[in-house]
C-alpha cells in the first residue's frame, strides 16, 4: 500500500491551480472533441500528466495556457490512435441544450455545437482558444505550436466560416434578435 | 490575414458578412462562449474524484 508522501508546499500551490484550471480544460475539451465522455476522459489524463511533469511549470506563469497545450498535444495523439473523433455524440448536445435551458437566452447552442464540429480541427480549436477561452493570438500560437500569423488567419477563416454556417441556420441569430433587452 | 487590423481605413473592410465586425460582434460569437462557459460553470462530475485524491495522496515520480 503505498503511503502517503508528504507533498511540498510547491506541490499544494501546483495542485490547487491545477484543480482551478479543471473547468477551463472541460470546456476546452468539449469544444474540441464534441463529446463529453471523451472530453472528461482527456482532461483528466491531461491533468495527470501535467501533474507528472509538473517540475516542468514555472509557478506563477500561466497554468492555463501550460495545461492546455498538454491538453490538445494528448487530443491530437488520442486521434491518432482511435478514431473517435468521427461520432458526433447526440447526448452531448443534449446535455448542452438541457443546460442552457435554465438560464435565459433562448440560444440554440446545438446549432453552435454542430457548426464548430464542421470546421477543420486547426480552426475550431483556434476559435475555441481565441474566440471562446480568452487567450491572445499570441497565447494562442504558442499552445497550438505554431506562428502567430498563422493563428490569426486560422481565427479569421474559423469565424468567417461559423458565420457562414451559422447564417443558413436562422436558429441561432433569430434567437438573438428575440432575446429581451 | 483577411482580418484588417483596421488602420484607421473603416472604409474597405471587406467583413465577410454583414454582422461581423470587431467592436458589434455578431450573435454567435456570444453563443461560443457561452457554450464555452456553461462547461466551465458545470461542477466537475463524480469521475473527477479519484483524480482529485491522486492528486492529493501520492507522487508519481
Amino acid at each position: 500500500m503505498p503511503e502517503r508522501i508528504t507533498s511540498s508546499t510547491h506541490d499544494e500551490a501546483f495542485r490547487e491551480e491545477l484543480l482551478a484550471v479543471l473547468p477551463h480544460l472541460r470546456a476546452f475539451a468539449r469544444g474540441l472533441s464534441g463529446r463529453a465522455d471523451f472530453a472528461d476522459d482527456l482532461v483528466q489524463e491531461a491533468a495527470i500528466k501535467a501533474w507528472v511533469a509538473r517540475d516542468r511549470y514555472t509557478p506563477g506563469t500561466n497554468m492555463r495556457a501550460w495545461t492546455f497545450a498538454i491538453l490538445r498535444n494528448h487530443y491530437l495523439s488520442e486521434l491518432r490512435h482511435n478514431k473517435r473523433q468521427t461520432d458526433m455524440d447526440d447526448n452531448a448536445v443534449e446535455r448542452l441544450l438541457i443546460m442552457d435551458a435554465d438560464q435565459e437566452a433562448p440560444l440554440h447552442l446545438s446549432d453552435m455545437e454542430t457548426a464548430l464540429q464542421k470546421l477543420s480541427a486547426e480552426r475550431r480549436e483556434a476559435v475555441l482558444l481565441v474566440g471562446a477561452s480568452g487567450f491572445s493570438y499570441e497565447e494562442a500560437a504558442d499552445i497550438a505550436g505554431c506562428p502567430i500569423g498563422t493563428m490569426k488567419s486560422r481565427v479569421a477563416r474559423a469565424r468567417a466560416e461559423l458565420a457562414g454556417l451559422l447564417d443558413d441556420e436562422p436558429g441561432v441569430t433569430d434567437a438573438r434578435k428575440k432575446q429581451p433587452q | 490575414m483577411n482580418q484588417p487590423k483596421g488602420n484607421g481605413d473603416p472604409e474597405k473592410v471587406p467583413a465577410p458578412g454583414p454582422t461581423v465586425g470587431r467592436e458589434g460582434e455578431p450573435g454567435w460569437a456570444g453563443g461560443l462562449r457561452k457554450l464555452y462557459n456553461s462547461v466551465v460553470d458545470e461542477p466537475l462530475p463524480d469521475s473527477f474524484k479519484d483524480l482529485l485524491k491522486k492528486l492529493d495522496g501520492s507522487d508519481d515520480a
